[in-house]
């Protein structure tokens, strides 16, 4: 099947490489960078586990194809690290409000987090239900997702 | 991994219509949000695909000379709900955009795939309907203008002819002018969800705000494609915003509907909620536009 | 001591940071993909399956069907093994069918390169069948003349078992009692883990060795090893993290199949990730239970008899097979103790539907909606509050089960009640909302459970594990007992730094199960696994302090007896003065000249006790009658799991069980075509699993009084929370409306039905 070279910005970095055109953008950042952060769950944009954030936005990479990718500036969860191994305020908090528990839904959440979060916006209980409610999770009940996302919210706005 | 047999990016619109020409049972994909499903369903097994997801020419919200607001149709739902065109003048679109699926969903999917697809519960279509909304399609032999309502010709069926597409979606300004609407989208789930029912209604009273000049309602899965309730409208255009008037809306519109059982839901049941929806649409529809019960 | 301490997750770390690594993350990609042909009809008889098409496209490997598998009729059900064949689970698998009994069963698989042309070969291959007449209702399905789905099962029963404590006949004819019975339904639902199941399979050192998304990698393993005729040792099943369970993977799911296809490939990589399509209809769901319940009560409320006839829908296969409806039947006699009488019969039927199995609360969801919907409504018929009704009747305290011994020790039904109610004002609003007029109306409903935590003494109990001091007095601990998302590997590293006596970081769980190298165990079901890990924690932890003090005792000249291990030194008991750090302890043990030693103990721990959990859930809802809409507007659990050993891992596992019991009762169904038997809603769109918006704020309360059978105090939470959910939200509705609904999902559909008969519409 034909190839076609796909140049973008992952977490940062300038990369490219010959994907498969009838790559999905999860396969190609699974397969090919191994970024496995980008989970299957349903691969009809139904379940949010593959969530990644392109140019800003958050995408279920499920279903958006490799090549579009082309140009595009893509972030995963891999990218919030710090360098010496710190977490975000984010994963913290997902950590400290025990928003974890199977972990296969969170890099999908803390992705859409940190989409919401980076609005620089507050928003009430119910708005952030809305702005998180694109991802399926089966083991907490979202209570504690919700939590976490609304404390980190509260922290950078100098609300907490 | 998907499976199609090939894959053509358009890079402008003349270079889609030409890429259409030059494969004509290629398949088209803007968002992708619903090709692609059907594509892993095995449904377009197999098939060729031109993208227009970089025709970024067809992506704004624009105000053309006369007044009439021009939607590009790869605009996405959520850049419809967040453009300041929309919320200015026709908040309700943005609003029925803000409905459709999930937010990852809402930023990939677009205005122009949820009309060209055909599908009786989308959520942008109703309220395009109700607003008399034009569209422009674009062909190898130029450009036509049709009424949304001729556009659908059936379940899954639009008119769009082999090598055309949809170019813009064109709301004229005495459509939305002093208008005020109200989308309600009746769904067994708050997120991630198709409309078992979606009611899109708006209005426009009279100067003292007591009279209703003029109501347009529209639905979604009332029958096998999006249906304006026109009887409806006509018992109540001229009538006085009263309780009285919310009433012989709800019952009027049931002798304009065509709902059928599916496993999804009942006739019955839709008719129920056909009926209650008309009644608090266009209850909140007076309420936006001043009106007082 | 860390033990009643919400410390954070061992695993958190790694699961926000994406390094937790799955089982398709762990797949080497060179994998040859396996997908799966299922059958098209509900019922019938595959007469051929022509492949040549399919082994023509480019990338097929190899087309296996029906034909092709050995005849070795299988168990999948996640049970300890019982070497009494009579306690044997039923073996109707093979890996695949051509007898196909539900509309889904696995008909052929295709191994190709790539997934694209596994699913072209799929699509291509062309398969015949002499259809037969399928059944999908339970009842219609025990008829004579029904179609029969296993030969040796007549009329469809897979199993009849019933009870009948005092003598009922006798007890109904006492003068002056109200009768009170009705029907009540309850719904295919799929557990919906966000994984779906995945393994992969690979020959390595002349093992076959398959690497799944399991719940029970020794149970998997045996089974494996039956499905293909292989000694068990010969097979090597590894368990990483997976992304979640509930049940659904404790069955062998499809890796007997993903084994047979390595070997049909010379052993090479070949791995089986199934859809999500596929995980709802081919994998296995929560039976379909219908409940008749009459109770006779006198009229001051006291219950005199009650009769309860079950009719669980298993689908095609046996799975866990009649547990299921036996459980439920167990609840019906103990959490309500009737004055004279008590009758069940329980009916585990086969239908051409999907497979049934072990899902969250292992029948009490569906007893639950029965039992404490029949008792909603005695009391609307007596006209006696419902919450005395059920005081008046529920489990005395001193209550003990001839069964399994277990005995009531606390009021906690009371006690949990009491928890949640001081939350919701549960008292005050059930009798305001009585009565309500208008089209919006607010209502507020209670329902209780019970649940028996682990299998003791229906099955075995026991758990082995293993404890292995580094040079820094860190200690590895390995279990069968396995992390599927609840948080078990945080509570054993709790427990074992507590009895070993050492700090919590210096504990590291091994969190991937390998059945080679992983001490045998039976994995995570049954509400068991902090209960008996307990047990085993407590034993083997105690044997290596005690090695660690006789190690102590030799070297530092002092009697172990006056020696103990907290924290991470030997102190002196009397006085608390340190004798020697535990670093340094082992460190000179490890390099000993004379007498070196690695500090170890392992061992099986054999569990003979098993413990009552209990609970209650509270909804208060709105009810919106025109558009047929039930808004929860706020819901409260409280449970008594006795002492908590990580306080708030164990809220956290209460907000997930809730969540799972609001869309049992509010939205989730699997829909299946009456015309073709074809599965309709097999999609995580169509099927309404609860988003964040259908939720209110979710709130868990905790009575602990320490189960004095185990060590710890603990018992059963994993399930409960699932238990009482749905029916305090039915209650809730009957309260707000006076319109009972007596199937769940109470979904609008059902409630327009209802309104509308009841006249509200």
């Amino acid at each position: 099947m034909e190839k076609k070279l796909v140049k973008c910005n992952i977490n940062g970095k300038d990369v490219e490489t010959y994907v498969d055109v009838r790559a999905s953008l999860t396969d190609m950042l699974r397969n090919d960078y191994r970024l496995t952060s980008v989970k299957k769950g349903c691969e009809v944009g139904e379940c949010g586990a593959c969530n990644v954030i392109i140019d800003g936005e958050c995408f279920n990479s499920c279903i958006y194809l490799a090549v579009w990718a082309e140009g595009k500036s893509i972030r995963t969860l891999e990218s919030l690290l710090g360098p010496n191994g710190e977490l975000s305020d984010i994963q913290q908090a997902f950590v400290d409000e025990a928003a974890v528990q199977c972990g296969f839904c969170t890099p999908g959440f803390i992705m859409t987090a940190v989409e919401v979060l980076e609005t620089g916006k507050e928003y009430t209980r119910d708005e952030l239900r809305k702005l998180l409610s694109g991802h399926l999770c089966r083991c907490t009940g979202y209570e504690n997702i919700l939590n976490a996302v609304e404390k980190t919210m509260k922290k950078r706005l100098g609300k907490a | 991994m998907y499976d199609f047999s090939a894959l053509y990016e358009a890079t402008s619109v003349q270079h889609a219509v030409e890429l259409m020409q030059a494969h004509p049972s290629a398949v088209l994909i803007a968002g992708g949000s619903d090709v692609l499903i059907k594509m892993r369903e095995g449904k377009l097994a197999g098939a060729e695909l031109i993208s227009l997801y970089k025709l970024d020419e067809l992506r704004e919200v624009t105000m053309d000379p006369d007044g009439s607001l021009r939607i590009g149709p790869m605009t996405s739902f959520s850049h419809a709900t967040k453009s300041p065109l929309l919320q200015k003048y026709m908040p309700v679109l943005g609003e029925s955009a803000d409905t459709a699926g999930g937010p990852q969903l809402r930023n990939i999917g677009t205005l122009g795939g949820n009309i060209c697809n055909g599908v009786t519960s989308a959520d942008t279509a109703s309220t395009e309907v109700a607003y008399d909304a034009m569209l422009e399609i674009t062909g190898a032999s130029g450009m036509r203008k049709i009424s949304i309502h001729d556009f659908y010709k059936g379940v899954g069926k639009v008119d769009l002819q082999p090598g055309e597409l949809l170019t813009g979606i064109i709301i004229p300004k005495e459509s939305y002018e002093d208008c005020y609407g109200y989308y309600i989208k009746y769904a067994m789930r708050n997120a991630m969800d198709i409309a078992t029912i979606g009611c899109s209604v708006n209005v426009v009273l009279s100067a003292d705000k007591k009279t209703i000049q003029r109501v347009r309602i529209s639905y979604g899965v009332a029958g096998p494609v999006p249906m304006r309730a026109r009887s409806a409208e006509a018992a109540v255009n001229g009538q006085p915003v009263s309780e009285a008037t919310i009433e012989l809306f709800g019952n009027a519109v049931l002798n304009d509907v065509n709902p059928r059982t599916s496993w999804r839901a009942s006739a019955d049941f839709r008719k129920q909620i056909i009926s209650e929806t008309a009644r608090r649409g266009l209850r909140a529809a007076v309420e936006r536009a001043g009106g007082v019960f | 001591m860390v033990v009643g301490k919400s410390v954070k997750r061992v695993d958190a770390f790694d699961k926000v940071t994406g390094r937790a690594k799955y089982t398709d993350d762990l797949a080497d990609k060179s994998a040859l993909i396996v997908k799966i042909y299922h059958s098209t009809i509900a019922h019938g008889m595959v007469k051929s399956v022509d492949t040549s098409a399919a082994e023509k496209i480019p990338g097929v490997v190899k087309v296996l069907t029906c034909f092709d598998v050995p005849n070795l009729p299988f168990p999948t059900a996640g049970h300890p093994w019982s070497t009494d064949p009579h306690h044997q689970d039923v073996a109707d698998r093979l890996l695949l069918h051509q007898h196909v009994r539900y509309y889904g069963d696995d008909v052929a698989v295709v191994i190709a390169e790539d997934e694209v042309a596994a699913d072209q070969g799929v699509r291509a291959l062309k398969v015949e069948y002499e259809e037969f007449p399928f059944v999908l209702d339970v009842q219609e399905a025990m008829k004579d003349g029904a179609p029969q789905l296993h030969d040796r099962f007549k009329n469809n029963i897979l199993a009849h078992t019933g009870y009948e404590v005092g003598n009922f006949e006798e007890a109904i004819q006492e003068p002056g009692l109200v009768k009170i019975e009705g029907w009540y339904d309850t719904p295919i639902v799929q557990h919906c883990h966000i994984e779906n199941h995945i393994c992969y399979a690979e020959e390595q050192f002349g093992k076959l060795v398959i690497v799944s998304s399991t719940q029970i990698p020794h149970i998997v393993r045996r089974i494996c090893g039956q499905a293909l005729g292989l000694p068990w040792g010969s097979v090597r099943l590894i368990k990483p993290y997976i992304g979640g369970g509930f049940g659904n993977k404790q069955d062998a799911l499809y890796e007997p199949l993903c084994g047979f296809c390595c070997q049909q490939v010379g052993g090479r990589l070949v791995k089986l990730d199934v859809s999500r399509e596929e995980t709802f209809v081919s994998n296995r769901v929560r039976h379909a239970i219908r409940y008749h319940i009459t109770t006779y009560a006198r009229p001051d409320g006291r219950f005199v008899a009650r009769q309860m006839e079950c009719y669980s829908n298993q689908g095609a296969y046996a799975s866990h097979g009649h547990g299921i409806a036996a459980k439920g039947a167990g609840a019906f006699k103990q959490i309500y103790v009737d004055d004279k009488a008590t009758k069940a019969d329980a009916y585990t039927v086969f239908t051409n539907l999907p497979a049934a199995g072990a899902m969250r609360g292992y029948g009490i969801p569906q007893v639950s909606f029965a039992i404490e919907s029949s008792v909603e409504d005695a009391a609307k018929a007596l006209g006696i509050d419902s919450l005395k009704l059920r005081q008046i009747n529920m489990m005395p305290v001193g209550y003990v089960d001839s069964f399994s011994k277990n005995c009531n020790y606390f009021d906690s039904h009371n006690q949990c009640i009491e928890k949640a109610d001081a939350y919701i004002d549960y008292k005050r609003k059930h009798a305001e909302y009585a009565n309500q007029t208008g089209p919006i109306r607010k209502g507020i409903g209670l329902a209780i459970f019970w649940y028996n935590t682990a299998v003791w003494p229906i099955s075995l109990e026991a758990s082995s594990c293993r404890m292995v001091m580094n040079q820094d007095g860190s200690v590895q601990f390995e279990i069968a007992e396995t992390e599927i998302g609840q948080g078990a590997d945080t509570a054993f590293a709790q427990m074992v730094a507590d009895t070993v006596g050492i700090p919590l970081e210096k504990v590291h769980v091994l969190t991937t199960q390998d059945t080679d190298i992983t001490p045998f165990g039976t994995g995570a079901y049954a509400s068991r696994q902090t209960y008996v890990a307990g047990f085993a924690i407590q034993n083997i932890g105690t044997q290596l302090k005690n090695k660690v003090l006789s190690y102590a005792e030799r070297l530092m000249n002092k009697p172990a007896a006056e020696l103990d291990l907290v924290d991470g030194i030997v102190i002196e008991k009397a006085t608390g003065e340190t004798v020697i750090p535990l670093d340094e302890l082992a460190t000179t043990a490890l390099y000993s000249l004379e007498t070196a030693e690695q500090f170890s103990a392992e061992g099986t721990t054999q569990i003979k006790s098993n413990a009552y959990s209990f609970g209650c859930s509270i909804a208060e809802v709105e009810v919106d009658i025109p558009m047929c809409k039930v808004k929860l507007v706020k819901m409260v659990n409280a449970h008594d799991c006795g002492r908590l050993i990580n306080p708030q891992l164990a809220e956290a596992q209460v907000h997930g069980g809730m969540s799972m019991a609001i869309g049992y009762g509010m939205g989730e169904q699997l829909l299946f075509d009456p015309k073709t038997g074809k599965p309709l809603n097999n999609n995580l769109l169509d099927y309404k699993l609860c988003t964040m918006l259908d939720h209110p704020d979710l709130k868990a309360e905790f009575v602990e009084n320490f189960e004095p059978t185990n060590p710890f105090g603990t018992k059963a939470l994993g399930e409960p929370p699932t238990c009482p959910g749905a029916p305090a939200i039915r209650n809730a509705i009957l309260n707000a409306t006076g319109v009972s609904v007596n199937q769940a999902p109470m979904t609008p559909h059902i409630l327009f039905e209802r309104f509308k008969e009841e006249g509200l519409l």
